[in-house]
């Protein structure tokens, strides 16, 4: 059974469809990417694991499986004792998420005491440790300052650790790092991943950086317009992207490793803009798709599970791609 | 001569009671048809020094040269032909046009103030230069919010463009974008500089896309200048320790190529700067010379200057 | 790059033109869907323009001098068809005062409040947008006036002066600027910042320019809003001015009328409720419509 297993998610706010027919699965230990650029579904699909969508939005079909209970039939009390001590959430902005005026280990103190049954005393001695396990230096002096005195990566990993304060099975980082200066950014992803193993807990990491995906992920989600265009493990996601979409997303991004220069080389780019999957009836993509067929427009594609001798657990919503490669990937509709 | 020419450029803020040296003496040159990278993390300093060159930000001390004219005191009428000559293309492509002018006004507006051209001209030029950002030709009497983000940076393109600048400022001109959006205006970006010998002074804090775009790079740390070099130059060969650790920060997206551990500690602290180097807390190869003496920008190979007593 | 069947993308032009799906609706039209669709402002408006439409046709509505004697002194409402609200202690139609009445509170209201909009205004975006001793000297006088009690302020002009619809309006005015000075003040200090007028002042456009085209019109939508409220308080004030007699002699207002019935107030209150009534109704509209349009110009409510 996998740890978070999410079966044909639709979610629906007044006039647009952000998420449809998701499905995903998380195995306890791995770190999924859920990679997709502005507007494609993929932080509220998060939010609805976490069920903190804003009031408007509606959850129109699918299950939500964690542990094997489902999480949108959960009552709200129920969800509260799974917020923060099972499933944990980061959010991006590290300068609002956390309150101005209390200081960072009444903040931590406030979580720990909500969930286990701790005195004040030990939960402060708990914070303590939680700041040095976050690599926070002279955790005891520290543990009484407020957010202000502290710099965007120190606040983030203050998240982290009243994110990981519980032992969380599962924690969802949205954009963990997206605020922060890029030496930053390696620093806080390398915490994430080395507390990942030290404390045994999945990570659903939202992201929209495919440099950030191929060094700190497992397995990659791709959305696009609020649908899964393709699932992959990392080695052979980066090796051989299928989706077009996908393609497209590496071709257009530069990468810092290669010797790519204006002068040389012209970027490829996905012509157009999100905006044309509005009101498509068939792929999402296929207004931008350079291998779109007449069939694209038609229906959307389904998520197709390629046969997984060399690839792993593989699906891409795109016949035509599937098609191209020929005989190595044996599809079989799932 | 070069287009643009900065000549030990200081800005100051006053925070609270501190003053914050957010540029501390920094000199270089923009030759005509060049793209100089400006790269560096947030709060080194970069935008304020893009803003003090377009005389947005007022300067403390220094020189700004424009097409050998000193525009570093000139004031606002005297200064008014000059700003057409460089202009600025903006980060945020929301916050950066005005919600309540049709891109007409924002570009006829333009026109009308620099006294350029009669009603028929200036509508000629406006149709001309929506095509040449890729806009559609129906744009102009439209509003910002119409318009997705990408096709907002086109109309921050355009608004720089419309008076024929030689410079252009671009500050962070793609990172608010999504990844299929920033190669669309990267590419535009180019072909104006060849179509029209733009020279741009190119600021960004992502070093992929400054190695991609910019024909010479100036790593900026703390308001200082600490490396330059030509785009090849620095990539084959960093001198900074600084320049080394940024580059070994950005993720590959080869899985297989793997980083080592985060090669420096801590973070920019803009509040107190250390006596010496600026870099030698985070430095990793720092001794007791680097607390105490401050290295200068000196040359270390061709076209290649790095502030580093080891570079 | 690991994409090799994609580096020939369109062409940019090409792309660009595919970029177009998003687009919203045209401005004006959603503008005018938010205002029919908001119920507090459609309320607001409906109750407003009741008062409007009494003060413009006032003449029509009820020809005669309000001020004269026309029946026998305090007929109750109903008591004689030919004045429907009856008469007050010197025998005047009331139904007749109250709509002349409408015609100088909404007079006075909507003065007083062009008059500290127009102050507050000037004084609110020079502070803003100069900033600096400027901004340092504005904002005492900004303070100065705002320590002193609004009221007292305007009893202490009116005073001085003779009590003519002019001056108290001139006087309300005067008391009233601050708080739309204060809030322009805001809207300048943040927006002067915006990239857009970085932009403005890249471009070399004149201090005035900027000033007039690129913010003025952002900062408006609160000013707006605090418009109507101010008018309402402005009503206020003049009713309570002429309830102590601080009143032009010469013309009807609701709170004049107050003060007249005050004498009877046991033996026919309606002389003090019927005007007391159209007050808080118009007071009431004012705020609605300050309430519904703050709900509609609020960029956040804007998706």
């Amino acid at each position: 059974m996998s740890l978070l297993a999410v079966e044909r998610l639709s979610v629906a706010f007044p006039g647009q469809v952000a998420v449809r027919d998701a499905s995903f699965a998380i195995e306890a230990g791995e770190t999924l990417a859920l990679v997709g650029e502005s507007g494609c579904g993929k932080s509220v699909t998060a939010f609805s694991v976490m069920r903190l969508l804003p009031p408007n939005a509606r959850v129109t079909s699918g299950r939500i499986l964690f542990e094997g209970t489902d999480l949108l039939a959960e009552p709200p009390a129920g969800m509260r004792r799974i917020r923060g001590k099972r499933i944990s959430l980061i959010q991006q902005e590290p300068m609002t998420s956390l309150n101005p005026v209390l200081s960072i280990g009444a903040q931590i103190v406030e979580v720990l005491r909500r969930h286990e049954k701790l005195s004040r005393r030990a939960a402060r001695a708990r914070a303590t440790e939680l700041l040095d396990l976050v690599s926070i230096p002279d955790a005891h002096r520290r543990v009484d300052d407020y957010p202000h005195n502290l710099s965007g990566g120190m606040r983030q990993r203050v998240m982290i650790a009243m994110a990981v304060a519980c032992g969380p099975k599962l924690l969802i980082a949205d954009e963990p790092t997206t605020a922060l200066d890029v030496t930053t950014q390696a620093q806080v992803l390398d915490l994430l991943d080395d507390l990942r193993h030290r404390l045994g807990m999945a990570v659903l990491l939202i992201t929209h950086d495919l440099g950030v995906v191929a060094q700190w992920a497992d397995r990659i989600a791709v959305m696009y317009a609020g649908r899964i265009v393709e699932k992959a493990s990392i080695g052979p996601f980066f090796a051989e992207p299928l989706h077009p979409y996908s393609r497209g997303l590496l071709g257009a991004r530069v990468d810092v490793d290669t010797d790519e220069h204006y002068l040389a080389n012209r970027l490829s780019e996905i012509p157009g803009s999100v905006g044309s999957a509005a009101g498509e009836q068939g792929c999402p993509f296929a207004p931008r798709c350079p291998v779109a067929q007449a069939a694209c427009r038609q229906a959307p594609p389904p998520l197709l599970e390629l046969d997984a001798v060399d690839t792993g657990a593989r699906a891409v919503a795109c016949p035509v791609s599937v098609a191209q490669t020929g005989g190595r990937h044996a599809a079989a509709v799932g | 001569m070069p287009l643009l020419s900065v000549r030990d450029l200081h800005t100051r803020y006053a925070v609270g009671r501190q003053v914050l040296r957010a540029v501390d003496g920094v000199s270089f040159d923009v030759a005509g048809g060049e793209t100089v990278g400006l790269v560096g993390e947030s709060g080194c300093g970069k935008s304020t020094l893009g803003k003090t060159i377009l005389r947005l930000v007022p300067s403390a001390e220094g020189a700004i040269v424009l097409d050998g004219a000193d525009i570093t005191r000139l004031r606002d009428g005297a200064l008014a032909p000059h700003r057409r000559r460089m202009q600025m293309i903006f980060q945020d492509p929301f916050g950066s046009l005005n919600p309540r002018q049709t891109i007409r006004t924002v570009l006829d507006t333009a026109l009308r103030v620099h006294r350029l051209g009669d009603r028929g001209e200036r509508a000629r030029r406006m149709s001309e230069i929506v095509a040449r950002v890729g806009l559609p030709a129906d744009s102009l009497d439209r509003y910002p919010h119409e318009f997705s983000g990408g096709q907002r940076q086109r109309i921050g393109i355009a608004r720089a463009l419309v008076l024929n600048p030689a410079l252009i400022v671009c500050d962070e001109p793609v990172s608010a974008l999504d990844v299929s959006i920033q190669a669309q205006i990267l590419n535009l970006l180019v072909d104006l500089k060849r179509d029209l010998g733009l020279s741009y002074l190119f600021i960004s804090h992502d070093l992929s896309v400054v190695r991609y775009f910019a024909d010479r790079v100036l790593v900026m740390y703390l308001g200082r200048i600490v490396e330059s070099a030509s785009h090849a130059t620095l990539w084959r060969d960093p001198r900074h320790p600084y320049t080394r650790a940024l580059l070994a920060a950005v993720p590959s997206t080869d899985p297989a190529r793997k980083r080592g551990a985060p090669p420096i500690k801590g973070e920019l602290n803009t509040t107190d700067l250390p006596a010496g180097c600026r870099f030698s807390g985070r430095c990793p190869m720092a001794v007791e010379r680097c607390r105490a003496e401050e290295p200068a920008l000196r040359p270390v190979g061709e076209g290649h200057h790095a502030a580093c007593h080891f570079a | 790059m690991s994409a090799p069947d994609l580096s020939n993308a369109a062409p940019p032009a090409v792309a660009a033109l595919a970029d177009v799906g998003n687009r919203a609706a045209p401005r004006k039209g959603r503008r005018l869907r938010a205002f029919v669709r908001n119920p507090t402002f459609v309320a607001g408006v409906a109750i407003l323009g009741f008062f409007v439409l009494l003060a413009l046709f006032a003449g029509v509505l009820c020809p005669g001098d309000p001020q004269d004697i026309v029946g026998a002194p305090v007929l109750w409402p109903g008591e004689d068809a030919e004045f429907p609200l009856g008469t007050d202690s010197l025998g005047r139609d009331v139904l007749g005062r109250l709509v002349y009445g409408a015609r100088a509170s909404l007079l006075v209201g909507i003065s007083a409040a062009a008059i500290g909009l127009a102050i507050g205004m000037v004084v609110g975006s020079l502070a803003g947008f100069f900033g600096g001793w400027i901004d340092g000297l504005l904002t005492r006088l900004i303070e100065l006036f705002q320590t002193t009690p609004t009221f007292l302020l305007v009893v202490v002009i009116v005073a001085i002066r003779e009590p003519s619809l002019q001056t108290i309006a001139l006087a309300i005015g005067l008391a009233s600027w601050p708080t739309v000075a204060r809030l322009v003040r805001a809207q300048f200090r943040s927006l002067r910042e915006s990239d857009f007028v970085m932009a403005a002042r890249s471009l070399g456009y004149s201090r005035t320019r900027i000033i007039v085209q690129e913010i003025l019109p952002n900062a408006l939508p609160p000013v707006i809003v605090a418009a109507s409220v101010m008018i309402a308080n402005a009503i206020l004030t003049e009713a309570g001015l002429s309830f102590l007699n601080m009143r032009d002699p010469n013309v009807v207002s609701w709170g004049g009328m107050i003060g007249d019935g005050r004498d009877q107030l046991r033996t026919a209150w309606f002389l003090t409720a019927l005007p007391g009534v159209a007050i808080a109704f118009a007071v009431l509209s004012l705020n609605l419509v300050g309430d519904g349009l703050n709900e509609i110009l609020n960029p956040r409510s804007d998706q």
